[in-house]
């Protein structure tokens, strides 16, 4: 296992849900095909922030910039999958369970999970923040907790009285308490909601011991990485973390939807590397940021339509910062299907990365296959 | 009446519909079990829902453009219908044909879909089978569309037989090739395209100039078959009997083992299957007789709480109790939400996971979905001025004895039976309670938070997560 720390790898993952626009996020600006395709949505050489004389940041992620131009974020060119078809929740499934030609309900980090904590003792080990569990760390029989909100996360939430929700809570325990003879479904019944309460009890001492200095933006990804934060430093023994961004699903108006997304996602990124350093707890996280597909190279004159190929984004202290594999060609003799972006690396292959080379664990089993590799990580 | 009646027909309306309010049990007390099975088989008997004012509310369900509104006004009718078992089938079929909108993206043909399992659910296999062949849904789902005559697609006819009818290791992959074959040139026809005004809908086409009319040979029998006679022969053949009455059983009686074990693992109770396959078998494919069958066979009667509540049930049943989201909409209930509380406890209506189905049974429960099941009943009752509290009020009576009220609100809410540990904290609770006063409104106002949290409570229990 190679990994930068003596502490156990902790891996957070973001998805921009709706297909994220990667053209408009590392521009090719000095690309003529560029702008003759992107006649209406695109950003003008002067706009952009350079990260060198080809490609330059959208203008609102100066804040992602700053991480990296500090070396802590590794750009993964052209990430996508074989056969695009561009429907989201295809795509979707694809990335989270690794199976593009067939259809499976076994996510990767459910298999992660089952294998960091074989004896299901930490319900804690794998959390997710939003509403429902995404594929990508379900399967039959891992317990994973989901928290929609962790200031009032758990059973019996929604009793406003704190007296009345213990009660509530005690009376719960005992009904569901475990008795000879109720059949296997009952146990399953019983086990489950004693792990709901367990990993309940354990994750409220986060918000109650948790300070800090940075003050974050006033976003749900913000509020949604702050949650990541405050578990991570409660030392709770989480070592996946999930949580999602909505909103990149730009058919029409991506002119003014994309930069505050972009705005809201690089301001909380940022400042959550930088709670996580103020609580010296950096140096063992890795978040990767991705999306489930790019988008058609032409504009659509409001929008773009879905397409394929995008990017994902290494970010963390352990992460050698710079430019992995290729920028998708802009040629027109490479396109995929005549109008999209063609991937240049297999998503398998990036997760097979983390797996391998921060996670420690062996990636084909999970990945179904050996995809090429980069390697993005200090000491690896 | 004995209790135990009132328990049979809470027990058959939970089955075949989903639940019943306390009113709505009221409306039946008069009646036999087995009138009330006619009842519910013959849906024409029943009026028509009222939908002027959900629709007014909720005026963009005159849009067939998202599929999460028209998901939730689904999961409205359930709470709604009068005819519960049109409904109620009409979900059977989603479960065993799940079709998701995720691929096609075109919300008409997924509404339509639905409307047609509620037309013909309770008709015979074959039609069933062959509205199904023929619905554009479908059609796109399982790329028929993509099914030509120089080129078969085999997507469709491999499931039709393997998930939809016969179930593998009943036919080879020749039978496949033989069947994709009959079925070319079932597509539909091309939609207006989707900008600038939206969704618009299809509808079936038999394109002939795509269509193999050349011999096949089909399960041992030879001809110049096309779908319509694939669909002869599969309904002729024992195993899709067998098929359909594991489903109906795993879906109406008891909770199966899922699907992908069905080839290595027996039925629960194969007599009970055997029984309703000589059923259907006699009658043609006919689902009327096999249902009344089924609710008025003694499996039937015994299957009280043995299976697990799929969330649609849970939603609809909880949602009858309070008397929320009814015919005459109140602020804050728009339909999109009821979809919405489906998805996170892992049934997203209308969008499936995959053409497998939803795995039902204990499969319906995780850490995750059991925090939002519990929490999404008590949350239905932390406001005091639901109608459907002050109708368990009304019920419990002048004053409630301590020793009284559990079983009074099990009576009332039910009637439910809870196991030893459920029993004796909630006893506990009541206890701690102490004898109620509910003479009058401002005793009312005063205890009507306790016997609110004794229903939270009883909401909250495992047995509350069973039908």
């Amino acid at each position: 296992m190679t990994t930068v720390t003596k502490k156990d790898p902790v891996f957070v993952v973001v998805q921009l849900s709706g297909g994220n626009d990667f053209m408009n996020t590392l521009v090719p600006y000095s690309n003529h095909r560029y702008y003759d395709n992107r006649k209406f949505l695109n950003i003008a050489p002067e706009d952009v922030l350079p990260l060198d004389n080809t490609l330059g940041w959208h203008p609102e992620m100066a804040p992602f910039k700053e991480l990296y131009d500090r070396g802590m974020v590794a750009v993964v060119q052209g990430i996508g999958y074989p056969d695009s078809n561009r429907s989201h929740f295809r795509g979707m499934d694809i990335m989270h369970t690794c199976t593009p030609h067939e259809v499976s309900t076994i996510g990767w980090l459910g298999t992660v999970i089952e294998q960091m904590d074989p004896g299901k003792e930490n319900p804690l080990t794998g959390v997710n923040f939003g509403v429902g569990l995404p594929r990508a760390m379900s399967k039959a029989g891992v317990p994973v907790t989901s928290v929609s909100n962790l200031d009032e996360y758990g059973l019996m939430s929604g009793l406003a009285a704190e007296d009345q929700r213990d009660k509530a809570l005690k009376i719960f325990k005992d009904m569901y308490a475990q008795a000879i003879g109720s059949g296997p479904v009952m146990d399953y019944l019983s086990r489950t909601g004693s792990d709901v309460i367990t990993g309940a009890d354990m994750i409220k001492v986060a918000p109650e011991q948790y300070e800090s200095t940075v003050e974050y933006g006033d976003s749900q990804i913000a509020k949604s990485l702050r949650d990541v934060a405050r578990v991570h430093t409660a030392d709770l023994g989480t070592r996946i973390f999930y949580t999602q961004q909505g909103g990149y699903d730009t058919h029409a108006n991506q002119l003014p939807s994309q930069p505050g997304l972009f705005r809201d996602l690089s301001r909380a990124v940022n400042d959550f590397f930088a709670d996580l350093e103020e609580h010296d707890a950096d140096d063992n996280v890795v978040m990767l940021i991705f999306s489930e597909f790019g988008r058609r190279i032409a504009d659509n004159g409001s929008g773009t339509d879905h397409g394929s190929g995008g990017g994902a984004y290494l970010v963390g202290k352990p992460v050698v910062g710079g430019l992995y594999s290729e920028y998708p060609s802009l040629e027109p003799d490479k396109w995929a299907k005549g109008e999209d972006l063609e991937h240049t690396i297999d998503f398998r292959g990036i997760y097979g990365t983390i797996l391998e080379q921060w996670l420690g664990l062996e990636a084909s089993p999970i990945v179904y296959g050996n995809f090429e590799q980069i390697h993005p990580f200090k000491n690896s | 009446m004995s209790s135990n009646d009132l328990k049979l027909k809470a027990h058959l309306l939970r089955r075949a519909g989903f639940g019943a309010s306390p009113k709505e049990l009221d409306q039946v007390s008069d009646k036999s079990y087995e009138d009330i099975v006619e009842d519910l088989l013959h849906p024409d008997r029943a009026e028509e829902i009222n939908m002027d004012y959900i629709k007014r509310y909720n005026p963009e369900l005159r849009y067939p453009d998202t599929h999460p509104l028209h998901a939730g006004f689904w999961i409205w009718r359930m709470i709604n219908t009068k005819k519960p078992l049109e409904e109620k089938i009409a979900l059977f079929w989603h479960h065993v044909f799940a079709t998701a909108w995720y691929k096609g993206e075109h919300t008409p043909s997924q509404i339509e879909q639905i409307e047609t399992f509620r037309r013909n659910g309770l008709s015979n296999i074959k039609q069933i089978l062959n509205d199904l062949a023929k619905d554009p849904a479908m059609n796109y789902w399982l790329d028929n569309c993509e099914n030509h005559s120089d080129q078969p697609n085999e997507n469709w006819g491999r499931e039709l037989l393997e998930l939809f009818s016969m179930g593998v290791g009943n036919y080879t992959e020749e039978d496949i090739k033989q069947a994709s074959r009959a079925f070319t040139g079932w597509t539909f026809e091309q939609p207006l395209p989707l900008y600038p005004y939206g969704n618009y809908e299809t509808k079936f086409v038999f394109d002939e100039s795509d269509h193999d009319f050349g011999e096949k040979t089909f399960l041992g029998r030879t001809g110049d078959f096309n779908g319509e006679d694939i669909i002869d022969i599969i309904c002729e053949e024992r195993a899709t009997a067998l098929f359909i009455c594991r489903h109906l059983y795993n879906f109406f009686v008891e909770d199966e083992p899922q699907i992908p074990a069905w080839s290595i693992e027996p039925p629960r109770n194969p007599e009970a299957i055997d029984q309703m396959i000589d059923v259907l078998m006699s009658n043609d494919g006919e689902m009327v007789p096999l249902l009344r069958f089924v609710f008025n066979s003694e499996f039937f009667k015994d299957s009280m709480y043995k299976k697990v509540k799929n969330p649609c049930e849970l939603i609809a049943g909880t949602l009858k109790l309070t008397g929320t989201y009814g015919i005459m909409p109140k602020q804050g209930e728009e339909v999109g939400k009821l979809y919405g509380i489906g998805s996170v406890m892992g049934q997203a209506l209308m969008n499936p996971p995959t053409v497998e189905g939803w795995h039902t049974g204990h499969e319906w429960i995780d850490g995750g979905t059991l925090n939002e099941r519990v929490n999404f009943a008590v949350n239905q009752f932390n406001d005091m001025s639901v109608p459907g509290l002050s109708d368990i009020i009304s019920r419990l009576g002048d004053r409630v004895k301590a020793s009284e009220l559990l079983d009074k609100c099990l009576d009332i809410i039910g009637p439910f039976e809870l196991g030893k540990q459920a029993y004796d904290a909630l006893s506990e609770y009541a206890e701690a309670v102490g004898d109620l006063d509910l003479t009058n409104e401002a005793s009312i106002e005063q205890n009507n938070e306790y016997i609110a949290r004794m229903v939270q409570l009883i909401l909250s229990t495992r047995e509350y997560q069973f039908a």
